[in-house]
């Protein structure tokens, strides 16, 4: 069996994200840039699908700018067999991305893509499910485990009201959540070793596709600021605060 | 032009997110169709038309659509989208799963978790963890649009009078199946519903000591969150979880105990009505957001606060 698994370059996540001086956009200049968290797992699952025999190659794939090619070398390092970085330097909506992958699908043919479920940047939660739409394909989405028994998988995801489990038929899509697994980190060797895997770069333009975007960003902003609170010094002054000053209790 | 909201149900009842996401919709403007999709939601299909301001309740009743699969729900939506400029549904777990499958199908992008609505194609949304808003103009033929429930009031569960009409079901895809939801127990209220919440973090050390959270929350008929990593360590089910990739509430108070304040926590409740921080270093970023912030071991604090109450 075959994974595409999907890696994108974000804002490290211990990185507090600052609005850029013309309001366009976050302040990335010089930023700590890493792999998306999310995408950690997805990476971590195929490793230990194909460290327990059910995977035989992983294949990762990044879309974005020349850069994400480090953090396609990172998933290599970790444990994916052969990388592909499709190059744009569109901020892409998550549309087109599932457009590309699609692409991607279409030439590579694995039975299982699993991608994060949401990318810490711009917080939209589509990709997954909207490239599943496009293959016609089932979806597993917010999955904290996987089970792959042959022709079906068996996904417990996590919802609002607990954790759902669900089955669904291969080949599918699956967008994973923060306790599916813990992700390993890279060894010295293997990031040297990751260097010279295979690392197919494509110009998005070759792939004809329509990738216009359908939203245009008029603005962004800092959110509403807090005022300062104050600090109480004992348990009674702050019941007291919170009934009379509050007034929530 | 008219809206169509995609009402989350459970058990013959609306969730609030639903009330919460009609007023999105009204702020849109036009008339107000619901969907009503599930296995025996007649009582469901009621409820949505008693909302105010509701004009048509669709119902599809169908055993395909039980446990709201994805890819049946998205066929559903795509089936009757023609009607509509903006299809909205709560950015819940529910919402989230199934609407941006929609979307593809559509061939138009998803504006994800709106929290105002400037226009009908302008909205504003949190980004980077609610880190920044983002100002964003969709310039496709239907809007499909996720709620960030908090951001809009709930509208009036009662004055409504709105014609109920079926609709059918689309042809199950048969591509996956539900299973079943394991669900916590608790008599408590709901965490995205109450007006005060306590969350308790890694400070609390063990699930053991959350009993002590849960005997504050009945003297103030609150409910119990928590952070990742008290849900990561198995103090908690993953339903307590607070923040970007858990829930995201505002209560009128939300007291953090023993919970150090990282922005991906902060995404989930900064925007509660009154904070309170408890904790026993006085550097912890939560209280840089707290209205209220007490110094100290909550070993001591929490049980006094209860004696207090
Ligand atoms: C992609 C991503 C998504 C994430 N999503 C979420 C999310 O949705 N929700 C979330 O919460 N986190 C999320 N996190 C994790 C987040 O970054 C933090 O790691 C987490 O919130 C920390 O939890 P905590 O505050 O309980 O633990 P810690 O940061 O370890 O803080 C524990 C606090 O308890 C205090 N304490 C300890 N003992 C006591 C005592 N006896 N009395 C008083 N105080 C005490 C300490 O001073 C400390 O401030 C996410 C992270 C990533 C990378």
């Amino acid at each position: 069996m075959k994974v595409l698994v999907g890696v994108k370059r974000v804002l490290d996540p211990q990185v507090k994200a600052r609005v850029n001086a013309d309001k366009t956009g976050i302040d990335l200049t010089n930023a700590k840039m890493t792999m998306n968290p999310f995408d950690e797992n997805a990476v971590e699952e195929a490793i230990r699908l194909k460290e327990a025999g059910t995977v035989e190659e992983i294949v990762a794939l990044s879309i974005g700018a020349a850069k994400s090619e480090e953090t396609l070398r990172n998933a290599l390092a970790l444990g994916a067999d052969r990388a592909i970085l499709v190059q744009t330097d569109e901020t892409l909506e998550p549309l087109a991305i599932a457009k590309i992958f699609k692409a991607i699908v279409d030439e590579e043919q694995p039975n299982l893509v699993m991608v994060g479920k949401q990318a810490i940047d711009d917080d939209c939660n589509q990709t997954g499910q909207m490239l599943s739409a496009l293959l016609d394909w089932p979806q597993a989405t917010f999955a904290s485990k996987l089970e792959i028994n042959g022709d079906t998988a068996k996904v417990t995801r996590e919802v609002d009201a607990g954790l759902e489990s669900i089955d669904v038929n291969m080949p599918a899509v699956v967008t994973v959540d923060l306790r599916l697994n813990e992700p390993r980190y890279a060894s010295l060797p293997n990031v040297m070793k990751a260097k010279r895997k295979p690392l197919d770069k494509k110009a998005l333009a070759d792939l004809g596709l329509d990738t216009a975007n359908r939203m245009t960003t008029l603005e962004v902003m800092e959110p509403p600021a807090r005022d300062a609170g104050v600090l109480v010094e004992t348990v009674s002054e702050l019941v007291n605060k919170l009934k009379n000053e509050a007034k929530v209790i | 032009m008219t809206v169509l909201v995609i009402a989350e149900h459970e058990n013959g009842a609306l969730a609030g997110a639903t009330l919460h996401t009609i007023t999105a919709a009204q702020q849109i403007g036009g008339d107000l169709d619901v969907l009503v999709a599930g296995s025996d939601c007649a009582a469901a299909a009621q409820a949505a038309a008693a909302v105010a301001g509701v004009s048509r309740v669709r119902v599809a009743d169908d055993a395909s659509l039980t446990g709201y699969m994805a890819e049946n729900m998205a066929d559903l939506i795509v089936s009757i989208a023609a009607d509509y400029s903006h299809v909205l549904a709560p950015a819940t777990t529910f919402g989230k799963n199934f609407m941006p499958r929609a979307a593809a199908l559509l061939d138009v992008s998803q504006i994800s978790e709106i929290s105002a609505v400037i226009s009908a194609d302008t909205f504003e949304r949190p980004i980077y963890a609610g880190n920044a808003m983002a100002k964003v103009q969709s310039s496709d033929s239907i809007k499909l649009i996720t709620v960030r429930t908090t951001k809009f009031d709930a509208a009036s569960a009662e004055g409504g009078s709105a014609t109920v009409e079926d609709v059918a079901a689309a042809a199950d895809t048969g591509k996956s199946r539900f299973v079943g939801v394991a669900a916590s127990e608790s008599d408590r209220v709901e965490l995205t519903s109450a007006s005060i919440v306590i969350s308790g973090g890694r400070g609390m050390q063990s699930g053991d000591n959350f009993p002590m959270l849960e005997r504050v929350a009945d003297k103030l008929g609150a409910a119990v969150g928590a952070s990742r990593a008290a849900v990561d360590a198995g103090f908690v089910p993953n339903d307590y979880q607070v923040g970007q990739t858990g829930k995201v509430i505002a209560p009128d108070l939300y007291i953090a105990v023993g919970i150090s304040g990282a922005i991906q926590h902060l995404a989930g409740m900064k925007d509660s009505k009154t904070i309170v921080a408890i904790n026993k270093d006085s550097e912890a970023p939560i209280f840089q957001v707290a209205d209220y912030g007490l110094v100290a071991d909550l070993f001591d604090a929490v049980p006094e606060l209860e004696n207090e109450l």
